[in-house]
């Protein structure tokens, strides 16, 4: 387990925790692996709490392992990530927010998911009243002659999802963004704790409704991890399937959207008809639009008959003739160039620093793809390319787009060419013991994280980390010396997720 | 591009028949709208839609009412910028407490006559989430609802079904006032 044994060599491994390992340390292995993550030894995948520990996990990209470590029994405080590594900022506000465990040397103590609005603090800790009025969340300074702020949302002009903007320009030129959210936290890992395995795999299919197959098919993989549980060789196909479809879509959406906030909306036209065509297919296929609840811990609650596999592949042979037009449309039109190229770049340097994922980190240099580097069956089993572009501008988005497309056509081939026979699910049923799973899933944003303990069939503590966690503070870098005008095509090129960060 | 705009010339569109009016959507707004006997609304429906902490599952589906295949405005219903434009707000979600006040604040930044649409299962009664402790659990516990559309998230057909009857009352209650 070379991910760890270097950090925390006294530390205690739990021998419940699958597939890769948690070590419980002292404060020196934490702070030794704060160091890793500083010195970019080593990528940070998530940062979350309970009421008296905290857990950092880990990627060694060059290994391809990752790993947990844990500090218990805290006293109400930790030594702060974030003081030595900023991409750790957010979560531990977040962790604060939610646990009440203080992040000892974070020298900003703003809060970040907890407006004031609740009616109580620290919902995953000790409980505490709320206070009695919420202070005035003070934004970050930017100050100078002819500079003027200008705040937008939480409720946009477009059917969007709410959080609050805070440009700082001079005249057309963004000197600062900086971003709020929060709006959308519902408290989800408080309803995951204490329910049974089915109803938190409904909930972690609504963190984010874009990505609902992936965050079944990663909360699934992470139940499944704790209980050693085999799913049937179908299921493990079907959900490779289904996730391929769910790429696609998004893709294919984002594509349109991002052309047409560069008011070329033919581009919108035909990639919605895409996009349209295969949501229809995946209901003809799963019965659902965006086959949601279709993955379930123990296998997939729907099978695919022939004629929903004939259904795919008629989509398969439409977007194939239709796509290619369209990216020589995209490739060939200079107004749309003019807007696309050289705008919103995010610098490679960044984007490992961060560990972001997905399209925003492939764009930027950063290959990383959780189907490759951290393979789950079927996909160690397929043949795909992880595209990846150094560009890191609007355009590089959009290529890396255009390029995943082309291979989940092939990976959605490739499956259906091989689905075996034979049952779709098996029982989950645990010991009763405590247990502990972890899984990271490539969705289209980017991979997901979804670590769990389970004890006696009951879901004690799960945490779910959106891929945009690491890639929302890279729009305030990669939008910093654009026009302000430019920010709706910055921000959908990065498409983050409002619902899956604020949980 | 040429070729592209020449062939959708003679390609036949994908744009597909109006649905049936859904009955029992039409049955709760009739009820809505004689309480309020609204003025004459005219046959343009303007929609603000509101995020109120849904999944975006539901706005997914919302968007899709604009693609070629349901073409939402050809039935005079388009989706605005501002709820001072507005006569529908169109709101998702089980509003969480982090947005309850803006939601307040944009139905009262709409101008009347408006009605309001609670799309989907979380927006009916917190769905899902009802009971966490950052939620309010439904629309109506904030602003008064005149329709609501089910389903996690209810496809473009079932939205469209449901505005339609919005349209058909609407016309209806102008002619009785
Ligand atoms: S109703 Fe379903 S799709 Fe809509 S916001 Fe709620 S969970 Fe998401």
């Amino acid at each position: 387990m070379p991910v760890l044994i270097d950090i925390a060599p006294e530390a205690r491994l739990i021998q419940h925790h699958r597939p890769w390992p948690r070590a419980v340390t002292g404060t020196t292995g934490w702070t030794a692996a704060t160091e890793s993550l500083a010195d970019g030894r080593r990528t940070l995948l998530g940062l979350w709490g309970e009421a008296s520990c905290v857990h950092m996990a880990l990627l060694d990209e060059i290994d391809g392992t990752a790993g947990v470590v844990s500090l218990e029994g805290l006293q109400g405080r930790y030594p702060s990530v974030a003081r030595h590594h900023l991409p750790a900022l957010r979560l531990e506000r977040a962790l604060r927010d939610l646990t009440g465990l203080e992040p000892q040397g974070l020298l900003d103590t703003r809060p970040w998911l907890d407006h004031g609005r609740w009616n109580l603090r620290f919902p995953l800790g000790e409980k505490a009243a709320a206070l009695p009025k919420a202070k005035t969340y003070e934004f970050l300074p930017a100050e100078g002659e002819s500079l003027h702020r200008i705040p937008v949302g939480p409720v946009h002009a477009g059917i969007i999802e709410p959080g609050h903007f805070r440009f700082t320009a001079n005249g057309e030129t963004v000197v600062r963004l900086e971003e709020r959210l929060g709006y959308v936290h519902k408290g989800i890992e408080g309803l995951m704790a204490g329910a049974d395995p089915a109803r938190a795999a409904e909930l972690a299919g609504r963190t984010s409704g874009d990505s609902t197959v992936a965050y079944a098919y990663a909360f699934a993989r992470a139940v499944e991890a704790a209980l050693g549980l085999d799913i049937p060789p179908r299921a493990v196909w079907l959900r490779a399937l289904m996730a391929e479809l769910e790429r696609l879509a998004n893709h294919l959406g984002d594509i349109g959207a991002i052309c047409n906030d560069a008011a070329f909306s033919l581009m919108l036209a035909h990639c919605g008809a895409l996009r349209e065509r295969v949501l229809r297919a995946a209901d003809a296929a799963f019965g659902h639009r965006l086959m949601r609840d279709r993955i379930v811990p123990g296998g997939v609650a729907a099978d695919l008959d022939e004629e929903g596999a004939a259904g795919l592949l008629t989509l398969l042979a439409e977007i194939r003739r239709r796509f290619p037009e369209l990216v020589e449309l995209y490739d060939n039109t200079a107004s749309l160039q003019d807007r696309m190229v050289d705008t919103g770049i995010l610098v490679p340097e960044l984007a490992r620093h961060y560990g972001a994922g997905g399209y925003v980190g492939r764009a930027s240099g950063r290959a990383f793809d959780a189907r490759q580097a951290l393979p789950y069956p079927p996909y160690d089993a397929l043949r795909f390319d992880v595209p990846v572009l150094n560009q890191g501008d609007v355009n590089a988005r959009v290529w890396i787009r255009i390029r995943e497309v082309e291979q989940s056509l092939s990976l959605i081939e490739q499956i259906l060419g091989q689905l075996p026979p034979g049952p779709i699910r098996h029982n989950v049923a645990g010991d009763g013991e405590v247990r502990e799973g972890m899984a990271v899933v490539e969705g289209f944003r980017g991979d997901i994280l979804v670590w769990l303990r389970l004890a006696g069939n009951r879901v004690e503590r799960c945490h779910l980390r959106d891929p945009s966690w690491f890639q929302w503070p890279l729009l305030e870098a990669a939008i910093e010396g654009n026009i302000v005008a430019d920010f709706p095509l910055c921000n959908k090129s990065f498409n983050c997720s409002y619902s899956g960060h604020d949980l | 591009m040429r070729r592209l705009l020449f062939e959708s010339l003679i390609r036949r569109p994908l744009t597909e028949a109006a649905p049936r009016r859904s009955y029992a959507a039409m049955q709760e707004l009739a009820a809505a709208i004689d309480r309020t006997a609204r003025r004459r609304l005219g046959r343009s429906l303007s929609i603000r839609a509101v995020d109120a902490g849904s999944c975006n599952g539901c706005e997914l589906e919302m968007h899709a009412l604009s693609n070629v295949f349901y073409d939402i405005e050809r039935f005079g219903i388009r989706f605005v910028a501002s709820p001072r434009h507005a006569d529908v707000l169109m709101v998702t979600g089980p509003v969480t407490r982090n947005m309850a006040e803006a939601l307040e604040r944009t139905y009262n930044a709409t101008p009347g006559p408006k009605w309001v649409v609670a799309l989907g299962s979380c927006a009916r009664d917190g769905g899902c989430f009802a009971g966490s402790y950052a939620v309010v659990g439904g629309v109506s516990r904030v602003v008064p609802v005149d329709l609501h559309i089910p389903g996690c998230p209810p496809p473009p057909a079932d939205i469209l079904k449901g505005l339609l009857a919005l349209l058909e009352q609407a016309d209806k209650g102008a002619r009785t006032s």
